[in-house]
């Protein structure tokens, strides 16, 4: 168990490495990166500092040293726009980030998981076709245009909920719907299959043979079990929301992270936008990580593997 | 001697099959596909050039609106329905293009790390993974920062951000290919590693890669349509999809809905039916693929 996860440990360390040396070089290889790390307009002593600070006379191996150990002490750079630094920024974020992530995940459960079960239950009927026919729509709009839809009708036609903007729950509402949906369809699409693969399964048989009702059989024997895998993908799925909103936070001038790159693009502001992008991946990489450990926790068979 | 007969209901019942042949995604797509063709012949208008004197004129059946402008006006005067035929034009030739170019490379460096192994295998699937690791819209604004923004460029990055999901399937099914009599066969026949590749693993997995690349078409305009309403997609005043709805914002809190809503209905059938074909695709020529 410990080898396993020291080597899952290991592995993602390589991961969070050839990361930073593949935004590294994105940033190196196209160009004069100056042009990129300082202000557009900077005067010529100013050029000059960050030259020196990046040391970008210096052998490529030795500057992406120094950019590595920046990164390793949380200095991601100051913020050309807001003069401060750009950790700070991206951490005062975070917390709307993870909010609106919450409230799309709630979303999408709560419309996933029933309508999975729905699907699975009456498998090859009207919900089963109705179900495709969501997950397909889910998958298939975009979630920015969802959003300007919902403001058309709930804002501007309706006049029930704010445009744009956060601070009460009536904020949080279409944003959150907007984000969730396509969760909410890739939710749905996995409850059902998990569903009917436990369903298929001998305990089922064994439990509908002892005469139990079949609400009975779907609620308690099947639905557990068929939950563990949805649950596993909700868990991934909110670090992703967290990274893909941005143009969701755009469309409702919501303050999160997604906010911040837009900002961060419109005021060509690169080391926000390179943070961003760092700290979306970086968070990934360790999601992965804890979900494999979960997983060897539970299940022997991972760890024995190999 | 009676014969019974199966239990099949005859009755006609709401059903949703994806065995059956899409017809109207592929009809939707190949009209796309000649409206993009033939924009220059259908467009009424000039898509780039307005008259400020007809701003935010509605759509012609609306009060206010008149058969001049079937779809009415942007911000700028300049006629919607142009806007969106050449629009299409745009999201087909990004799309095709991404598409393709992320295929050619991902199904490459697939073959060649499932079948070489060794540490090639090992440089590419971890290269692939870390690709795999940046979420994919932020990963291409990343890239927009550095590169700017136009419409070559776009493909680039969505390719530079795509392939790696070629990568991953072709690996996978290279790994079980290679295993298989005919190229052990060969093999022993004293083909080269290069002629194997080419001749007996790449015809295999080329089904994959069109399945593969069907589904992708979708995600690939969602992207580019993403990356232009943000403003660091197609640069204006090109008319691409995703830039007109972000144009469309700025009258849609006074009520000109159809800034938002017709060219979001554009990409949605395009994307609806390359998901629909892409599925249909990959129940017929990929029974492996299923699962994804």
């Amino acid at each position: 168990m410990t080898n396993y996860i020291l080597r899952r440990l290991g592995y993602s360390f390589v991961s969070l490495l050839l990361l930073s040396l593949t935004i590294f070089l994105f940033v190196r290889v196209t160009g004069d990166p100056t042009t990129l790390l300082v202000e557009p307009g900077a005067p010529q002593a100013d050029v000059d500092a960050i030259r020196e600070r990046f040391g970008l006379d210096q052998p490529i191996w030795v500057q992406y040293g120094t950019f590595l150990s920046s990164l390793v002490t949380g200095d991601f750079g100051n913020s050309f726009y807001y003069r401060t630094p750009v950790l700070d920024l991206y951490l005062s974020r975070l917390p709307n980030s993870l909010l609106l992530a919450l409230a799309a995940m709630v979303f999408s459960l709560l419309i996933g998981i029933p309508s999975g079960i729905l699907a699975a239950v009456r498998v090859g009927g009207f919900w089963d076709s109705a179900g495709k026919l969501f997950s397909l729509l889910g998958l298939s709009l975009p979630s920015f245009w969802v959003g300007l839809l919902l403001i058309l009708v709930f804002s501007v036609s309706l006049g029930w909920l704010p445009s744009s903007g956060s601070g009460t729950l009536w904020h949080l509402l279409m944003p959150a719907f907007a984000l969730g949906w396509y969760f909410a369809a890739a939710h749905m699409r996995l409850t059902r299959s998990s569903m009917l693969e436990v369903l298929g399964s001998e305990y089922i048989k064994l439990a509908r043979l002892k005469g139990l009702p079949e609400s009975l059989v779907i609620a308690k024997h099947a639905f557990k079990n068929a939950l563990i895998p949805v649950l596993t993908l909700a868990g991934i799925n909110l670090v992703i929301m967290i990274n893909v909103a941005v143009v969701v936070e755009t469309v409702f001038a919501w303050p999160g992270i997604g906010r911040l790159l837009y900002e961060g693009i419109t005021f060509r502001d690169f080391p926000v936008v390179q943070a961003v992008v760092l700290l979306g991946g970086a968070m990934i990489v360790l999601v992965n990580l804890l979900i494999d450990i979960l997983y060897a926790l539970i299940d022997p068979r991972i760890r024995l593997e190999r | 001697m009676a014969i019974e007969s199966p239990a099949v209901s005859l009755a006609p019942r709401f059903s949703f099959r994806l065995d059956a042949f899409p017809l109207l995604p592929t009809l939707i797509l190949t009209s796309i596909g000649l409206i993009a063709l033939l924009a220059g012949a259908l467009a009424p208008y000039d898509p780039e050039i307005g008259s400020l004197a007809a701003r935010f004129r509605p759509p012609a059946w609306q009060a206010g609106g008149s058969v001049e402008h079937l779809l009415g006006t942007d911000h700028l005067g300049r006629d919607v329905l142009s806007r969106l035929i050449f629009g299409a034009r745009v999201s087909v030739v990004v799309g095709f293009t991404a598409v393709v170019v992320a295929g050619a490379i991902g199904t490459l460096l697939g073959i060649i790390s499932g079948y070489l192994g060794g540490w090639v295998d090992q440089v590419i699937m971890r290269i692939t993974d870390t690709w795999l690791a940046l979420p994919a819209l932020t990963f291409a604004i990343f890239l927009t920062a550095i590169v700017g923004p136009s419409e070559m460029n776009i493909v680039i990055i969505l390719a530079a951000v795509y392939w790696t999901r070629y990568a991953r399937v072709i690996r996978g099914e290279v790994l079980s290919l290679k295993e298989r009599e005919f190229v052990r066969l060969a093999v022993v026949a004293g083909c080269s590693k290069w002629t194997i590749m080419r001749r007996h693993i790449l015809p295999n997995v080329l089904n994959s890669a069109v399945v593969l690349g069907t589904l992708m078409l979708g995600v690939v305009i969602v992207t580019e349509a993403a990356l232009s309403f943000l403003g660091v997609g197609v640069p204006p005043p090109k008319p691409a999809w995703g830039l007109m709805l972000a144009d469309g914002k700025k009258g849609m809190m006074v009520g000109y809905w159809w800034l938002t809503v017709l060219p979001g209905l554009c990409i949605m059938l395009m994307v609806l039916s390359a998901n629909l074909l892409g599925d249909w695709l990959r129940v017929k020529l990929d029974p492996q693929l299923r699962q994804l």
